[in-house]
């Protein structure tokens, strides 16, 4: 591997030795995985409903999950990256998956919950003007139910009228982060045509036509 | 009306939006190059846009470069 920085080619080698070498790199790996996670479950515990113990005990199993799974793809890194970057992705991957699982042990919102007159809020638009903004607000809400496929209209209501976390909302779902992204990107390209198309915003987007 | 600012930005779509899988797969790359102050953006204007977009990835992004940088 061209280029490999002294410490990523440490971290390989002593991956790749035998016996007690291999055990010590492995353990130190470990720690530094158990260390990541707990930092980012504390960093994101202001968004997660998921608390105490809970949270913990998912930033172990996110450590241990990634650890296996570094360890099963080892022969993948390629050295573009340096190799404890490549490895901590793992972990942060695992810990914004499990918390998404772990969101409806004890959700904060009702699945059936419809929070359309939050709508306001969540887009940061100040109480004095709602009254002026309640126009665009129904446009959307008007293309969301008439113009969006049923699947459109359920992802987006969810995530951006219930509140529900995109990763959340992907584990109930069995989807792909990426599957229900996909969803929204288009449910927003479509609303915001809409929206021109009716007057209400003057300029196109950054889409192409 | 500025007060719609935020809900203008969300429903603006950028083409060069690569999605989550493809940022994701390269995000250690991303990362290393914001962490050593070089232009990630420019190599990878595709994952810049959608980081921008997608907050779950830039979550993502935010907690790896703390990892690499503060761990």
């Amino acid at each position: 591997m061209k280029g490999l920085d002294e410490e990523s080619a440490g971290w390989l080698r002593h991956l790749g030795a035998g016996g007690g070498e291999r055990q010590a790199a492995e353990r130190e790996l470990h720690v530094r995985l158990v260390r990541i996670a707990l930092a980012e479950v504390r960093r994101r515990s202001a968004s997660t409903p998921v608390t105490g113990q809970e949270l913990d005990d998912v930033a172990h199993q996110a450590a241990d999950d990634a650890m296996l799974a570094i360890l099963a793809k080892l022969g993948d890194f390629r050295g573009e990256s340096r190799f404890i970057t490549w490895a901590y992705r793992f972990v942060i991957l695992e810990v914004s998956s499990k918390l998404g699982r772990h969101y409806w042990r004890n959700p904060p919102v009702a699945l059936d919950a419809r929070q359309w007159e939050r709508l306001p809020d969540r887009f940061g638009i100040d109480p004095a003007r709602h009254a002026e903004a309640a126009g665009i607000l129904a446009e959307v809400r008007r293309v969301v139910e008439d113009e969006l496929t049923g699947h459109q209209r359920r992802i987006f209501v969810a995530i951006v009228v219930d509140g529900i976390p995109l990763d959340a909302l992907a584990a109930e779902l069995g989807l792909r982060r990426n599957a229900v992204y996909k969803v929204i990107f288009d449910a927003r390209r479509k609303i915001r045509r809409a929206l021109v198309a009716n007057g209400y915003l003057e300029e196109p987007g950054l889409e192409q036509p | 009306m500025k007060d719609l600012g935020r809900l203008d930005r969300f429903l603006r779509t950028d083409p060069c939006d690569v999605g989550c899988d493809e940022a994701m797969a390269v995000l250690h790359i991303y990362v290393d190059l914001v962490a050593a102050d070089e232009d990630a953006a420019e190599r990878y204007p595709g994952v810049a846009a959608h980081l921008l977009a997608c907050g779950p990835c830039a979550e993502d992004f935010a907690g790896l470069l703390l990892a690499v940088t503060d761990g």
